[in-house]
């Protein structure tokens, strides 16, 4: 499970953290502006590639994605 | 009643708070043409004053250019002043006709459609080109007009890094199953004053098979060695799919906008874009006077010539005297000061020494980033950018940041 939350939160810092803003496991994503609504759908893609799943887009709501606990939450949804 | 005064105390309550937020914008009232000298009424209700203005985007010094402003007078007399009508139904005259071929020939593409703005051109051209199997990856740094037009559009969006280009061809990767790719940028950034990489951009979509889309609007006309734009610079003219540039910056400075770029996506914008269907046609004043700047800017490259020497001087200048720029060699030249209060203030003592310059802080730039930006104009003479140049000077050492690093000026002022 930490993996899975590392794996996740090293992506996040990689794909949209251009200064040295740190992100915890809590760190708002999408309301801490971090994230935007746009950039959203890499992360959605990178999800359902790296974990064999498929987000239905209702589901891959802004508050959703909000912190890579709530991602990780998401993750383990469609997994099971 | 409909507008309940509990209505109008909520709108003035979002007002009020823009106020209190520092976001409040207010327009100055210019009393001249646009030009290198005019005359400014600030605050309102004060005497205009004359100024020096080094932050018009008249890059070619067209806006009142004397023979673009007889050929609009000739427009309005030969052709009318509005057409009361969409192009498709009775809104197309021979000189729409002739600046779409003109346009084409001069940016070097297939076809060219006129838009009211560039901004409708954005507005319009993703969802007559583009639906939701398709992806749209777009530099994180272009202009607002393009992230309207793409939210308008059913594609998917993804976004890369600005001039990354590594994090773009991985993004190309990862949405290789789409089926069509478009990658969008500005030419010119209209903030920092950098361009897109277009030579490296055009073999990654080459490579994927990606449509590529550039915002030439602060290139088009002084960009390149003869002015075409972006393209022109990097070596890539024919192979940008799809330009979208204005004529109210180098290209004359009224309005009007177009997509000029593969005939298919150009053909598909008459068919498609609501902009272009469902918006009166460009005045037949302006049609002629931007046909008139083509004229001008395909017989000679005097214009942007002078604005390169111009630019040159201007952030030699600048950085000579301790004045930290962000560097390029496009004539948007950021004087970066870094807090958003004393930008204010530079720019306030800067009008009080004759000179017309705005300061842009957050959200407009990020935090912390906050700025004069400079652009520099054919308009210019070199008395106008020696005055600018002394009295940045002057009010550089009033605020004592000359020489100064980031660090140094944001421990004196904050961020």
């Amino acid at each position: 499970m930490n993996e899975m939350k590392d794996i996740i939160r090293e992506y996040v810092i990689n794909e949209y953290v251009e200064d040295d803003t740190e992100i915890n496991y809590d760190t708002p994503l999408i309301s801490g502006g971090i994230v935007d609504s746009f950039s959203m759908v890499s992360l959605k893609r990178f999800l359902e590639n790296k974990y064999k799943i498929s987000i239905p887009d209702d589901k891959a709501t802004p508050d959703a994605f909000d912190s890579v606990n709530k991602i990780v939450d998401l993750v383990n949804e469609f997994l099971k | 009643m409909a507008y309940p005064e509990k209505t109008r105390a909520m709108y003035a309550g979002v007002i009020e708070s823009i106020k209190e937020a520092g976001l409040f914008k207010q327009e100055r009232f210019i009393h001249s043409s646009q030009a290198a000298d005019i005359e400014v009424e600030f605050p309102a209700g004060a005497s205009p004053k004359k100024a020096i203005n080094i932050c018009a985007n008249n890059y070619l010094g067209m806006s009142s250019h004397p023979e673009v402003v007889k050929a609009a007078h000739e427009g309005l007399e030969s052709h009318g002043y509005g057409m009361s009508s969409v192009r498709f139904i009775c809104g197309t005259q021979d000189i729409h006709k002739k600046l779409e071929e003109m346009v084409t020939e001069f940016l070097g593409t297939e076809d060219t459609i006129l838009f009211p703005s560039c901004m409708d051109a954005n507005a319009g051209v993703f969802e007559a080109i583009l639906t939701k199997d398709d992806i749209i990856i777009s530099d994180r740094l272009v202009h607002a007009s393009l992230i309207d037009g793409i939210r308008l559009c059913s594609a998917m969006h993804d976004t890369f890094k600005h001039s990354d280009m590594e994090h773009l061809e991985s993004k190309l990767q990862l949405h290789n199953d789409r089926k069509i790719k478009m990658v969008v940028t500005d030419g010119v950034f209209s903030m920092d004053g950098d361009t897109a990489k277009l030579d490296e951009m055009v073999a990654l979509c080459e490579k994927y098979d990606a449509l590529l889309l550039v915002d030439d609007s602060h290139a088009s006309g002084f960009i390149g060695k003869t002015g075409r734009g972006t393209h022109e610079q990097y070596g890539v003219m024919g192979k940008i799919d799809l330009i979208t540039t204005t004529f109210g910056k180098g290209l004359g400075g009224a309005s009007g906008g177009c997509v000029s770029g593969r005939r298919e996506l150009v053909e598909l914008c008459r068919q498609r874009a609501r902009p272009y269907l469902f918006s009166n046609t460009i005045a037949p004043p302006i049609i002629a006077g931007v046909i008139r700047v083509l004229e001008i800017l395909s017989a000679s490259t005097d214009r942007r010539d002078k604005l390169e020497k111009n630019t040159e001087f201007w952030r030699k200048g600048l950085i000579n005297a301790g004045f930290i720029v962000k560097p390029g060699d496009t004539p948007i030249v950021p004087v970066m000061l870094f807090n958003a209060k004393l930008a204010q203030n530079f720019s306030r003592d800067l009008f009080d020494e004759g000179i017309y310059a705005i300061g842009f802080f957050f959200p407009v730039v990020p935090q912390s980033q906050a700025r004069i930006r400079t652009q520099i104009s054919a308009g210019h003479e070199m008395h106008h950018l020696e005055k600018a140049l002394e009295a940045f000077i002057k009010v550089g050492k009033k605020y004592k940041i000359l020489g100064k690093s980031k660090q140094e000026i944001i421990d004196m002022y904050g961020i």
